[in-house]
């Protein structure tokens, strides 16, 4: 099949398929349809349950749905990273267990790193799996979980060694989020709204057979879905013609005859467009087989700053109206703050361009040779 | 809408960085040999000269290839200048003095009293052998070595690319046809977008590496998050300025109808970005950076008058606002 046969399909599919928003079973039964008709995990694999597929499918068909309205934010996080580390890090039974399910939404996913002591940190975690006979029980805490509410499954990274310094003592596992000892609580965040969760663990078993790559390996593991979120951060650029701080946006409802407006709508313009192009190169040179590696994270710290910057001037080029609860700008002005924060701190992105991009000298640090008992984490009152 | 290189813009962009790493000598000012060479052995000034006029009929894909590597290397003399000249050529009837050019000719381009008065400031007006004017709606070329000429060197800012005071008392003068309405200045924007996007890349390579190398309190200078945190951000602006000179390029090579706004575009972005990169790196070598000697200074100097070259920005800006109808 060429490619236009190939768009032309999945457009029928979609405008066939693509339901009003029907709720989580609505989303399944979609997403179920979705992969039955072979638009789920298009590159994947065949063997685990992909449709094996190149980039070229891949991204005629985002082109297409990006049209659509499909209900598929749930299913995000398994997607766009814990997916991807199974069919990377995962064993062959995990895969076979796991992958199917998950790209025929059966089963939703989430993803437990960060706890409130370990963020930009989040190899310092003090979440503890300990062996159990032929498991491991697990005790702590995890938060910025987005859509545990939902989850069947979690990818937890967890300490299973406090003797040795802290990147050697972490072990990644799949967790069942339906186990009784699991207990999820909506975390207001700024804005008001339940976003995220966080997690309390009270002796929760996991097999062995569902630990992912090897015992105080798990860092390694964990860099590789860590890799996965920022390129789907930053490939998501939030530039939709609905955001409400957009030029097109803006354009209409502020007064343009003033030339101090207009300027600031025109550096609005040069900053939009320019990162645009920036993700549009990016994206190329993915397709052309050069992999953009540390500089997704340039292009991640620039949308943050984008959209910390734009919202702000969103608001003041409105002015107090934009103040009041239900206008999308105090909304806008009220989230900003989440893309500079999730996915890594605007700091962190600088420290991993420096790093890893520019190959700077790295900073002397203290946590790689101490043992994770003796060192200093989280919170010192 | 292609942002990358092709195979044979790579070779072009090897070619002549290697030519200017052994050639180029930004202190020393124009090198006439060095200037024939340029143009002979890697055909730079014919870039965007048709073939039947003796060019390579490239496009300002190249044309952008060329120019970066002659910003990063702050090559002395009158290219830019002849880019200039190129691209209002191009749009004018007359093109016998575009074959000149792709010979080797150094030709500038200047807004002036006509064919008697002072041009002020004429962009490497001593090193250039042809001035092209508008008098009325009409183009003219002025032998700069001939009769009724007379020029003074004007040293500016940037000491590697000076101007001229030119006088002219009706001088012989050759009449190249219909000036075109509009869209020189546009291109001419992108094409110093172009030796900007180098200015920048060189002047952060130049920090980047002196981080990697000098230390304080005991430590490499690039390991502080103070400095680590300042190149991170201008590796991001630098990585937008390639994406944009790259669509720029492109558009003045596919898309006509948008190059006014591509070209204000490239300017407001990259003439802002490449000063403010070249202003840090030179910051963050500290004293050595406020040396004559060091070459820091020459970047920033290039960086903040191509910054003001074609006008105050504020120009830019003003034009991109009518051209997006706010």
């Amino acid at each position: 099949m060429n490619l236009d046969e190939y768009r032309r399909t999945a457009r029928q599919w979609l405008e066939a398929n693509t339901p009003a928003a029907e709720g989580v079973d609505g989303a399944k039964r979609f997403m179920a349809g979705l992969y039955d008709a072979g638009y789920s995990g298009i590159t994947w694999p065949k063997e685990w349950g992909g449709q094996g597929l190149g980039q070229a499918e891949e991204r005629a068909f985002a082109e297409v749905a990006r049209e659509f309205s499909m209900p598929t934010p749930i299913f995000s996080i398994g997607l766009g990273m814990c997916g991807p580390t199974l069919v990377d890090r995962g064993d062959d039974e995990q895969r076979a267990r796991w992958i199917r399910p998950l790209l025929r939404g059966e089963e939703i996913w989430c993803q437990l790193f960060s706890e409130p002591g370990a963020g930009s940190d989040v190899a310092s975690l003090q979440t503890r799996a300990v062996r159990d006979g032929e498991g491991w029980i697990v005790n702590g805490q995890k938060v910025w979980t987005t859509n545990a509410q939902y989850a069947d499954w979690g990818l937890i990274l967890t300490r299973t060694d406090i003797d040795v310094p802290k990147h050697k003592g972490l072990t990644m596992f799949v967790v069942n989020m339906r186990h009784p000892g699991v207990t999820v609580r909506p975390l207001r965040d700024m804005t008001g709204r339940a976003h995220f969760n966080e997690i309390f663990f009270d002796d929760v078993h996991i097999p062995d057979s569902d630990r992912v790559g090897e015992v105080n390996d798990g860092w390694s593991v964990a860099v590789t879905t860590l890799l996965h979120e920022r390129l789907s951060i930053s490939a998501g650029v939030g530039m939709s013609g609905d955001n409400p701080t957009s030029l097109e946006a803006l354009r209409e409802v502020v007064d343009t005859d003033d030339p101090l407006v207009r300027d600031q709508l025109v550096e609005l313009y040069i900053r939009s467009k320019a990162l645009q192009l920036f993700n549009q190169r990016l994206g190329q040179e993915t397709r052309a087989g050069i992999f953009p590696g540390a500089r997704g994270s340039a292009a991640k710290l620039l949308l943050a700053e984008l959209t910390v910057f734009q919202a702000d001037l969103a608001v003041n080029l409105v002015g107090p109206q934009a103040l009041l609860e239900d206008d999308r700008l105090a909304f806008a002005v009220s989230w900003a703050p989440g893309m500079a924060l999730g996915g890594g701190t605007n700091e962190i992105m600088r420290g991993i361009v420096g790093d890893r991009v520019l190959n700077l000298p790295p900073e002397p640090r203290v946590d790689k040779t101490v043992p994770f008992k003796d060192l200093k984490v989280g919170t010192q009152a | 809408m292609n942002l990358l290189l092709t195979a044979e813009q790579q070779e072009l962009r090897t070619a002549v960085r290697s030519f200017l790493a052994a050639n180029a000598r930004p202190r020393d000012g124009h090198d006439p040999a060095v200037y024939r060479r340029l143009n002979g052995e890697l055909g730079l000034a014919g870039l965007l000269v048709p073939e039947e006029y003796g060019g390579a009929g490239a496009g300002y894909a190249e044309l952008a290839v060329a120019l970066e590597e002659t910003g990063a290397a702050l090559l002395p003399g009158p290219y830019l200048a002849t880019v200039f000249a190129t691209i209002a050529l191009s749009l004018t009837p007359d093109k016998e003095l575009l074959t000149q050019i792709a010979e080797g000719r150094a030709v500038t381009l200047a807004e002036g009293p006509g064919l008697t008065g002072t041009y002020e400031q004429v962009l490497s007006g001593m090193e250039a052998e042809v001035l092209v004017t508008r008098v009325g709606d009409t183009f003219y070329a002025v032998e700069l070595d001939g009769p009724g000429v007379s020029r003074t060197a004007q040293p500016a800012l940037d000491v590697t690319r000076g101007y001229a005071r030119i006088e002219l008392d009706q001088p012989p003068a050759r009449e190249l046809g219909a000036a075109p309405e509009s869209g020189v200045f546009d291109r001419m924007a992108i094409a110093l977008a172009a030796e900007q996007l180098g200015v920048m890349r060189a002047s952060l390579d130049a920090i980047v590496a002196y981080a990697k190398i000098r230390a304080a309190f005991g430590r490499l200078i690039g390991s502080y998050q103070a400095v680590k945190h300042k190149l991170a951000d201008m590796h991001g602006k630098l990585e937008q300025a390639e994406s944009i000179v790259r669509y720029a390029a492109w558009t003045a090579d596919n898309e006509p109808g948008e190059v006014a706004r591509a070209g204000m575009f490239a300017q407001a972005f990259v003439g802002r970005a490449c000063f403010e990169v070249a202003r840090d790196h030179l910051l963050l070598h500290g004293g050595i950076g406020f040396t004559w000697e060091h070459d820091a200074h020459l970047y920033y100097k290039r960086a903040k008058a191509d910054e003001v070259l074609l006008g105050p920005p504020r120009v830019y800006r003003a034009r991109l606002a009518q051209l997006l109808e706010l």
